[in-house]
């Protein structure tokens, strides 16, 4: 599955590489006059994060507690945008996601054993929707979240290299 | 270990086992490069998790970081459609 040297086209890494160009295709197109100003170069590294993120959680989709996490917040974000008065819409989202979630495994922390609650509180602040986790998910969702974290900085990596020359 | 292993088949309202919460956390352990090569000795999970937590930041950082290359490289390149194709080729291979 982690062949270097054939790309599996259905692959994560793979969904995520043509997503993520897909998006940096469209932001190079948004090109403003003035396209090497300080605000227009935050405005880019904004988009460009966002776009790393949605196309991370996009190729993921709502297989993981995570990515469902991930969308709701990209979601609810850009409905505030379009639409202030959404909120309710969003909020719904949200329950339905913790209910999702917390359905699974109705253990409380009570049950994290001795010595490590707060380092797993601290790593739920880290990983998206870790909130609702229970100590099991937690970990299984973070060992996801690492993998796919690692793959999206190896190809932001490579498409960098490929720009600097 | 095998044979304890079965039992932590759980229904969905029963308590989590010492061994699924070991399993996980050796499997965490293995994804950090700051851990995998203390792959024999006894690595605390509070220690696991720390390193984890130290692990996640710096690839948001690493992410962050490349994000900001990006919108820079982004703004010096001409627009050229067959730049994606290239790199999706370059990816593949």
């Amino acid at each position: 599955m982690n062949n270097p040297h054939h790309l599996n086209p259905t692959s994560l890494k793979s969904r995520f590489t043509t997503r993520f160009l897909r998006a940096l295709t469209k932001i190079r197109a948004q090109k403003p006059i003035s396209s090497s100003s300080p605000t227009e170069i935050f405005r880019r590294y904004r988009r460009i994060k966002v776009a790393a993120d949605k196309s991370m959680a996009y190729s993921v989709r709502s297989r993981r507690i995570w990515s469902r996490a991930m969308l709701w917040k990209l979601r609810s974000r850009s409905y505030r945008r379009q639409d202030p008065c959404s909120g309710r819409r969003s909020g719904k989202t949200s329950q339905a996601i913790m209910k999702k979630s917390s359905n699974e495994n109705t253990t409380t922390r009570r049950e994290d054993g001795v010595g490590f609650v707060e380092e797993a509180d601290e790593l739920r602040q880290l990983v998206p929707g870790g909130e609702t986790m229970n100590l099991c998910n937690l970990l299984d969702e973070t060992a996801h979240y690492i993998k796919c974290l690692t793959t999206q900085v190896q190809v932001m990596k490579k498409i960098a290299d490929f720009y600097s020359f | 270990m095998s044979g304890r292993r079965s039992r932590s088949k759980q229904s969905s309202v029963s308590s989590i086992t010492d061994d699924q919460i070991t399993d996980l956390v050796s499997k965490l352990q293995h994804l950090i490069p700051e851990l995998r090569r203390r792959r024999f000795d006894k690595v605390s999970t509070s220690k696991v998790l720390q390193e984890t937590c130290n692990y996640i930041r710096s690839l948001h950082r690493e992410v962050e970081d490349l994000s900001d290359r990006l919108s820079q490289l982004l703004a010096s390149t001409d627009s050229d459609s067959d730049q994606a194709a290239i790199i999706r080729s370059l990816l593949m291979q």
